[in-house]
């Protein structure tokens, strides 16, 4: 039988205990402070702090390595209420990709060295993946060389999440292999200090902080290859697919939160001498977002229930991470362009909230792969 | 508890096993769907013994209590029934109105009677039912109907017409809404009730559609007389009723958008869209038209994300029925239905859009009927635009302009 779609009574206390979290201490204001301050960092160190202590950083950890084993449905739930609030933090970067990568592809020794610190919130981390202008995670042109007793990396790095900040770099490069072959990738953990990393920030359009970073002759000891060899394009799509299905959910909950300020909104604003929610040819544009929205939940749910039910085949988890990605992606497209337009003028206005959430909804589009990679990726894994 | 459930799927899988007809393990043809009913027709004589087996355990309606001659089966039983049922790939043993809509409604609204003069027969598939709801002049707005039901001592007699009733050419009886008070604003005068379609004055006439099938109908009452206990709930509150059965239509034709989303596994056996477009274009591996590609691609995400949605709304519900989720199902459902029928004319080309005689084979003479049929899945049981009217009034609980208008005048 199938893993059930309902959330349980632990889980929706989590969600709830999130939402009151990011509502108080993390709320949109927070988003927009760290933007027109030109943040340094780009997030909010204290509120990182409370984030640890939460217990958020190991939600999604085993036990056995300084986690708290709340499964990815946890990490998830906790994603979509720090979607709905727009909240910077090193979540996606460092627990959802770095954390995972490790869990993945490393060995026992780093998994034991690594996660706990994660957990703790002593490591921050970056996952150094895309090198072109769209997502394309075969084609690694980055090389690393073996020679004396470890590798010397080279190659350019874009688009990479909290670079900038990050204390290790997982940079993938290829050890061997074809230039646009899965094969022959390794996943090398390289200190952002080190002889040779270049690091520019680069500021995006939704604030969230990114970096371009290139690689000359950087030295990497053997023993920070994660697993000691090159990962499989397996254990990469693995990866991959946990963070596309995260990203999912964090996007659902900024889908959800735009919707709730257009309703709202469609509810109070008069013209004509009624409120405009009143008219058809906008209730059945809300009507249509609301089942867009719905058939995005039933897809992230079922995504993270069958990243948590070991029974799940990776065929099954990369058909379910692709169909929610190329979802959300339209759904968030959808949502946030109407939210801006069912505003009128004063959604154009910086002053004004809603537009945070068309640019949050473009770079989460962009990011791990857009609507149209993953309705390719779909077709491919359905065998047409 | 789950001890229980897993010797019940023992138990269910094993009868199945010896009781289910080879034949019933097929895919099926519209044709050879059992209808049941006085005058039931059966295309195949495994049908009647599938019927009938189904019935004894009162299988053909899983969770009706058993003093109605249903199964009396939990929830989660009635769930092992149906996975059992699609491991197997076994036909539905019957189809009616009388299981999709009036017995859900009779369950909740009718008296104990009422309940035990029409829960087994629909069971047993002996008498078939049909709904008398549209009239010529009252479509979206079917509050507005203007059947009239007077009463005449113990009896009312019954007089206007009906419009788009389904298979009422074929049907036994009719719930019907009439009428019974005609001074009270619309939705206070209607009465929800029950009668014989072989009575006096009860004629119809099958109406031939774009698709070249009749299974719609028009209804003629003339001064057809019925008793006045054949009024289900309360006297003028048939709206209420009719609303709730509604909910049921809406959920059960929503079921039509589950045909493209069989990435759950179970479901139909019929061709996807995308093994169809492979065998007419010629392509192996990957599909050559990368536009058809991503159309298709796009089709089966949404449907996958329909049936999770389908079954995440069942999952919430536990049990509570269907709600106004039953109208984002009704109207998603068939909109993906319409999908599916343009893709696979899309897919098939010219081979698609013969009508009928030589040069084409049954399977493809049937793709453009087919598609034709879909385009009424979106008018029946309410358009989608009165779905999308529903969403935002009853979900997400936008303003009425009407009644805004109304204060002010």
């Amino acid at each position: 039988m199938s893993v059930s779609l309902r959330l349980n009574e632990e889980q929706q206390l989590l969600r709830e205990s999130a939402r009151g979290f990011c509502r108080e201490q993390a709320p949109l204001s927070l988003h927009r402070k760290l933007r027109d301050s030109r943040d340094a960092d780009g997030f909010d160190r204290g509120l990182w702090r409370q984030m640890v202590e939460l217990g958020w950083t190991g939600m999604a950890i085993p036990e056995a390595y300084g986690g708290y084993g709340f499964g990815h449905t946890g990490l998830g739930l906790v994603l979509e209420e720090t979607g709905r609030t727009l909240v910077d933090s090193p979540l996606i970067a460092t627990v959802l990709l770095g954390a995972n990568a490790i869990l993945e592809s490393g060995s026992e020794a780093q998994k034991e060295e690594l996660l706990p610190r994660i957990a703790a919130g002593e490591l921050l981390l970056a996952f150094a993946l895309d090198e072109h202008i769209v997502h394309d995670p075969a084609r690694v042109d980055s090389t690393a060389t073996q020679g004396n007793g470890g590798y010397t990396l080279n190659g350019g790095k874009t688009f990479v999440l909290d670079g900038h900040v990050a204390d290790r770099i997982i940079v993938i490069a290829r050890i061997d292999g074809e230039s646009d072959g899965a094969d022959g990738l390794g996943l090398f953990l390289v200190d952002a200090a080190a002889q040779g990393v270049e690091i520019t920030r680069t500021i995006m359009v939704d604030g969230r902080n990114c970096a371009n970073i290139v690689l000359n002759n950087v030295a990497v000891d053997a023993d920070n290859l994660l697993g000691g060899s090159a990962t499989t394009p397996e254990a990469l799509d693995r990866i991959l697919d946990i963070a596309r299905i995260g990203l999912s959910a964090e996007m659902l909950g900024s889908i959800e939160e735009v919707f709730e300020r257009t309703l709202d909104y469609l509810r109070q604003r008069e013209q004509f001498g009624v409120p405009i929610g009143a008219f058809q040819a906008l209730q059945h544009r809300a009507a249509e977002m609301y089942n867009e929205i719905e058939l995005s939940k039933s897809l992230v749910r079922a995504a993270l229930a069958a990243l948590d039910d070991p029974a799940s085949s990776s065929a099954r988890i990369a058909r379910l991470a692709s169909a929610a990605k190329a979802k959300l992606s339209e759904a968030f497209f959808l949502v946030s362009n109407e939210g801006v337009q069912m505003h009128g003028g004063i959604g154009m206005t910086d002053e004004f909230d809603i537009g945070f959430f068309l640019k949050r909804a473009r770079v989460a589009q962009q990011f791990l792969g857009d609507a149209g990679f993953h309705r390719d990726r779909y077709a491919t894994l359905h065998s047409f | 508890m789950n001890g229980e459930l897993e010797l019940f799927r023992t138990e269910t899988r094993d009868w199945l096993e010896s009781n289910c007809p080879d034949s019933m393990r097929t895919p099926m043809l519209p044709k050879e769907v059992v209808w049941g009913g006085r005058n039931a027709e059966y295309a195949n004589p495994d049908s009647e013994l599938w019927l009938e087996r189904m019935a004894a355990k009162g299988w053909t309606c899983p969770q009706w209590p058993g003093e109605y001659g249903g199964g009396g089966l939990s929830p989660a039983q009635a769930e092992v029934l149906a996975e059992e049922l699609a491991r197997i790939r076994a036909r539905p043993a019957l189809t009616s109105f009388g299981i999709s809509m009036l017995g859900p409604v009779l369950l909740e609204f009718g008296t104990h009677e009422q309940r035990l003069e029409h829960l087994p027969k629909i069971v047993r598939g002996e008498i078939r039912w049909c709904q008398g709801y549209s009239e010529p002049g009252s479509g979206s707005d079917l509050a507005s109907l203007n059947t009239r039901a007077e009463l005449q001592g113990d009896h009312y007699i019954i007089n206007g017409s009906k419009v788009w009733t389904s298979y009422a050419d074929k049907a036994d009886w009719i719930f019907c809404l009439v009428r019974t008070d005609f001074e009270a604003p619309k939705h206070q005068g209607i009465s929800f009730i029950l009668f014989d379609m072989a009575g006096a004055g009860v004629s119809t006439r099958p109406i031939m559609l774009i698709s070249g099938s009749s299974p719609f109908c028009e209804t003629f009452f003339d001064d057809v007389k019925v008793p006045a206990g054949n009024i289900v709930g309360r006297l003028n509150d048939g709206w209420t009723i009719a609303k709730r059965l509604l909910q049921h239509e809406r959920t059960m034709i929503s079921g039509f958008g589950l045909a493209g989303g069989q990435a759950e596994g179970g479901g139909a056996s019929e061709a996807t869209v995308e093994s169809t477009a492979k065998r007419y274009r010629g392509d192996t591996e990957k599909l050559s038209d990368p536009l058809l590609r991503d159309r298709i691609a796009q089709f089966k995400i949404d449907s996958e994300a329909f049936a999770l949605t389908s079954r995440r709304s069942a999952e919430e519900s536990a049990g509570g029925g269907p709600s106004h989720i039953s109208s984002l199902l009704k109207y998603y459902g068939c909109e993906l239905n319409k999908r599916r029928c343009e893709l696979l004319l899309e897919a098939a080309g010219n081979r698609s859009l013969g009508w009928e005689g030589e040069g084409f084979d049954a399977g493809e003479l049937s793709l453009a009927r087919e598609w034709l049929r879909s385009k009424a899945n979106s008018i029946e049981g309410g358009t989608a635009e009165i779905q999308l009217n529903v969403i935002a009034r009853r979900v997400l609980d936008l303003p009425d302009l009407t009644g805004i208008l109304r204060g002010k005048r």
